[in-house]
C-alpha cells in the first residue's frame, strides 16, 4: 500500500524523524524542566510541584492533580497569535494531561497538584508532541514519582504514503488524498497515552503507522533518557 | 548495573536497574516479576542487594525528629501555623516553646513573617507537630536564610556531620541546616556568611560526587579560605538532626 | 501555599541585604550600579521578524517582532502602529497565578512602550502603506522564561535589541497578502538605543539590576527610557518616595550604566 518511490519534500526517508535535541534544567527557578526541539519546533516545559492545591476544595484526597498548560508565543508562527489562552491551547492542554497523567504515580501526593508548563517558542508543526515530550521530561527531572517516560511523534499519512514526523510543509499537502494527521504519545514499555487522528486512512494502514510511531518513539526515549543522563556529570570537571 | 556494591549510575522513571529473583525493591524502586524498576530520577544504589534510587531531585517528605526551619504564617489562639514547604501545615503548639507563653503574648514570642528553627515531633493525618522546647531551636534573629533542595541535605551536612564541620571550620559561621532544605547562616561578619552560602551552594552544583569532602577542602583552599579557631559544638548541634 | 510563602525572602534575609548595601556590598559580590552578566541570543524564532533571547544573570526574557497590517489611528494616519505586550509565564516562577494579565505584566507592557514610542524609535512615518487606510503594525511580544528579578530592564533591552534585528516582510498589495517569508528591508530605526534602565531604591542606596531577593526588598523605583543621556520616558513605581537629591542621583547612574549598556548590546548583537 505504501508508495515505495515517495518523495518526501526535504528529502528524508520515510521512517527519518527531523532532526531532534533535547536538554534539561533550562529553567533554573522551575522544580524541574526541558527543552525539546524537532526539525524546527522548540518547546520548552517547566514543571512545579508537588504543591498544596488551591482552592481547598478541589483538593483530591485520594491522589494528586496534574495540571498542564499549553501555549505558543505569538511569534512562534508566521502569523501572529494574539497572545492569551484559546480553544485550541486549551484544547491541547487537556490532552497533554491525558497523555502523561497514566505513567505519574499520583496516590504518592494527595491533596497536592503538579503544574506543568508547556511554551512554544518556534513552531513548524508537531508542536503538541514536542511539548509531551519536553514535559515528560521536566517531569521525571523535577522528581515526580512516573512509572515511565512518555515519547510523543506525530506520523502522518501524505497520499497513500505512511511517513514519520510531518513538518509544516507536509501538513499542507495537497495531492491525492491529501495529508492525513496522527500524533501519538506512548510510554517506553509500549502502551498508548495519547492518539488523535485527522484526515483519511483505513484501518490497516493506520496500525501500520502506529508501528512507525513506535520504532520512532523509542528513538525519543534515547534522546530523553541522554538528556536526563547528561544533566549530572559525574567526572569532575576540569 | 555493575556488581560492585556501592557504584552508582543515573537512572530514570521506568528504567530497569537489575533484574535477578533475590534483590530487594528500596526506595524510590518497584518490583515487576524478576525486576528492580526506578520510578525516580536519582542515583541507583545496590548494598546488600537492596535496590534504592537516591533522588536528586523533589519535595521534601517530612519526618519525625527532623529540624525545619519555616516561616510564621498565621497565629491561633494556641500556637502558630508555620510554613516549611510542605504540602500540610506544620503546627507548633503553645506548650511545646522552652519557657512558659500566655496565650494573648503569643505574637510577642514570634509574629507572622517571622522564621523559626523547629523539630517535628510528630507527622499525621492532622498534619506535622512542631516543638522548639530544645536547645538550638527557636526564632532566627539574624542572619541570612535561604533554600537549597531538599535532596541535597544529607550533602550538606555530611557522614557525621563531616561536611558541615569543614564549612564551619573555614568560615566561622553558625550554621543550621534544615532538613526541609533551608538552610540558616549566621557569622560574625556578612563575608563570613557569603563564604558558606557559596560553599554550600557549590556542594549542592556536586552532590552527586564521590570524594566530595575532599573536593569542598580544596573549593575552600583554592578560594581563600583559611581554617579558623572553631567554637565547641556538642555532638547534637552537629547534625541538623537529632537522632532517636 | 505551600513553599510559595517561605520563598519570597525572609524578613532576616532582607535586614542582611540591607546591612551590606551600608557597606556599598551586595550578596553576589557586584557594585550597586553594576548590572550582571547580559547574554544576548539572535533570532530565537525563525518565523519572527526579529527575535532575542535576553539573560541578565539568571532572569531570562525572550521579546519577539512580528509585523501585520492594519488601519492607522484616526489622528496619524500616514504611520504605523506600536503595540507591546508582556506576559508574565508561569514558567517562569512558582509565585505566578493563571488568568488574565496582572499588573506587573501590564506594567512591563506600558513601560517599555512609553520607552520605544516616545523615543520615536522606530521610524513609524516610513511604516504607512496607504495614508488612511492601510499601515504596518510593529507588535512588540515579550516572554519571561525564569525571574530572577529585573524583568523589566530585561524587557527593555530585548525590545530594543530585537527592533535592530527586525526586517519587514514582503507585502503582495494586489492580494493583499503579507508574504513572511521574503523580506523588503530592515526596520526603520532612528539611531538611538532607548534602554529603559531603572534604579531601585533600598533603605538609603540606590541600585541597579535586583536580583529576585533584593527586588523584594526594594521599596521603590524609578525606570528611565533614554539614550545618550536625553531622557524620552520615565515612570516611578510602587509606594515610597525619592528625595530630589536621590532623582539626581538616579539619572547620573541611569547616565552611566547606559554606557556600559550599549557597549555590552553591541557587542552581543555583532
Amino acid at each position: 500500500m505504501t508508495t515505495k518511490n515517495f518523495q518526501r519534500p526535504d528529502g528524508r526517508k520515510l521512517n527519518e524523524m527531523r532532526p531532534f535535541e533535547a536538554k534539561v534544567g533550562i529553567i533554573p527557578n522551575a522544580d524541574g524542566s526541558a527543552m525539546y526541539k524537532s526539525g524546527d519546533t522548540i518547546a520548552i516545559a517547566a514543571v512545579y510541584g508537588p504543591k498544596k492545591m488551591h482552592p481547598q476544595h478541589s483538593q483530591n484526597p485520594e491522589k494528586g492533580t496534574l495540571r498542564c498548560t499549553y501555549n505558543m508565543n505569538s511569534f512562534s508562527v508566521s502569523d501572529r497569535i494574539r497572545p492569551g489562552p484559546s480553544r485550541r491551547s486549551t484544547e491541547i492542554s487537556k490532552i497533554t494531561e491525558w497523555a502523561l497523567e497514566p505513567v505519574l504515580m499520583l496516590d504518592k501526593f494527595p491533596n497536592m497538584v503538579v503544574d506543568v508548563h508547556i511554551n512554544i517558542i518556534q513552531a513548524d508543526a508537531g508542536t503538541r508532541c514536542a511539548g509531551i515530550n519536553a514535559a515528560a521530561m521536566a517531569l521525571a527531572h523535577a522528581g515526580i514519582p512516573m512509572r515511565d517516560m512518555v515519547s510523543s511523534v506525530s506520523v502522518g499519512k501524505l497520499d497513500k504514503t505512511i511517513v514519520v514526523d510531518l513538518s509544516k510543509e507536509e501538513e499542507d499537502f495537497e495531492e491525492g488524498d491529501g495529508p492525513t494527521d496522527i500524533p501519538i504519545s506512548m510510554t517506553h514499555s509500549g502502551n498508548i497515552t495519547h492518539f488523535q487522528l485527522d484526515g483519511k486512512i483505513e484501518s490497516k494502514q493506520l496500525m501500520e503507522a502506529i508501528e512507525m510511531a513506535k520504532k520512532s518513539c523509542e528513538e525519543i526515549y534515547e534522546v530523553q533518557k541522554k538528556a536526563l543522563k547528561d544533566s549530572i556529570n559525574m567526572e569532575e570537571e576540569a | 548495573m555493575t556488581n560492585t556494591e556501592h557504584k552508582r549510575s543515573v537512572v530514570i522513571p521506568g528504567e530497569t536497574i537489575v533484574e535477578g529473583d533475590n534483590y530487594l525493591p528500596g526506595e524510590g524502586t518497584e518490583k515487576q516479576g524478576e525486576k528492580i524498576v526506578a520510578f525516580r530520577y536519582g542515583l541507583a544504589e545496590e548494598t546488600n542487594k537492596l535496590v534504592k534510587v537516591i533522588p536528586l531531585s523533589g519535595v521534601y517528605q517530612p519526618r519525625r525528629g527532623n529540624i525545619v526551619i519555616g516561616k510564621v504564617s498565621l497565629i491561633t489562639f494556641n500556637g502558630w501555623v508555620i510554613d516549611i514547604g510542605t504540602a500540610e501545615n506544620a503546627f507548633l503548639p503553645l506548650m511545646e516553646t522552652p519557657r512558659f507563653v500566655s496565650k494573648d503574648r503569643l505574637d510577642e514570642v514570634m509574629k507572622i513573617g517571622d522564621i523559626t528553627v523547629a523539630q517535628i515531633f510528630g507527622v499525621n493525618g492532622r498534619g506535622i507537630d512542631l516543638t522548639i522546647k530544645s536547645r538550638g531551636l527557636g526564632r532566627i534573629d539574624e542572619g541570612i536564610v535561604f533554600k537549597i533542595n531538599s535532596n541535597k541535605v544529607p550533602r550538606v551536612i555530611g557522614k557525621e556531620g563531616s561536611m558541615i564541620r569543614i564549612i564551619r571550620e573555614y568560615t566561622n559561621c553558625d550554621i543550621t541546616v534544615g532538613q526541609n532544605g533551608f538552610i540558616w547562616i549566621k557569622g560574625d561578619k556578612i563575608e563570613d556568611e557569603l563564604f558558606a552560602k557559596r560553599a554550600i551552594l557549590f556542594i549542592t552544583e556536586k552532590s552527586f560526587m564521590e570524594g566530595l569532602t575532599e573536593r569542598v577542602e580544596k573549593w575552600f583552599k583554592e578560594n581563600g579560605g583559611v581554617k579558623k579557631e572553631t567554637k565547641k559544638y556538642d555532638k547534637e548541634e552537629e547534625f541538623g538532626e537529632r537522632r532517636e | 501555599m505551600s513553599g510559595e510563602e517561605v520563598e519570597i525572602t525572609p524578613d532576616v534575609t532582607a535586614e542582611r541585604i540591607r546591612k551590606y548595601l551600608e557597606q556599598e556590598k551586595r550578596f553576589d559580590g557586584r557594585k550597586t550600579d553594576e548590572f550582571r552578566e547580559l547574554i544576548i541570543e539572535k533570532n530565537i524564532s525563525k518565523k519572527a521578524e526579529g527575535s532575542v533571547r535576553v539573560k541578565i544573570g539568571k532572569t531570562e526574557v525572550l521579546v519577539g517582532i512580528k509585523m501585520g497590517i492594519a488601519e492607522p489611528y484616526p489622528d496619524s494616519p500616514d504611520k504605523g502602529n506600536l503595540m507591546v505586550t508582556a506576559e508574565f509565564l508561569p514558567l517562569s516562577s512558582s509565585r505566578i497565578e493563571l488568568g488574565p494579565p496582572k499588573f506587573n505584566s501590564i506594567e512591563v507592557g506600558r513601560i517599555v512602550d512609553r520607552g520605544i514610542r516616545e523615543s520615536k524609535f522606530i521610524e513609524l512615518e516610513k511604516l504607512c502603506i496607504k495614508k488612511g487606510k492601510k499601515v504596518w503594525t510593529v507588535f512588540i511580544d515579550i516572554y519571561t522564561i525564569n525571574d530572577d528579578g529585573n524583568i523589566l530592564d530585561a524587557a527593555g533591552i530585548g525590545a530594543v535589541a530585537a527592533l535592530k534585528l527586525a526586517k519587514i516582510p514582503k507585502y503582495d498589495e494586489e492580494n493583499e497578502k503579507i508574504l513572511y517569508d521574503e523580506h523588503q528591508g530592515n526596520m526603520p530605526l532612528r539611531k538611538i538605543n532607548p534602554f529603559t534602565i531603572t534604579v531601585h531604591k533600598i533603605g538609603q542606596h540606590l541600585i541597579l539590576d535586583p536580583t529576585r531577593e533584593e527586588e523584594d526588598v526594594s521599596e521603590t523605583r524609578i525606570t528611565v527610557g533614554s539614550s545618550e543621556g536625553i531622557i524620552y520616558s520615565l515612570q516611578k513605581g510602587n509606594s515610597g518616595y525619592f528625595s530630589v537629591e536621590e532623582i539626581q542621583k538616579s539619572f547620573d547612574i541611569v547616565e552611566k550604566a547606559w554606557k556600559e549598556l550599549f557597549k555590552k548590546v553591541e557587542g552581543q548583537l555583532k
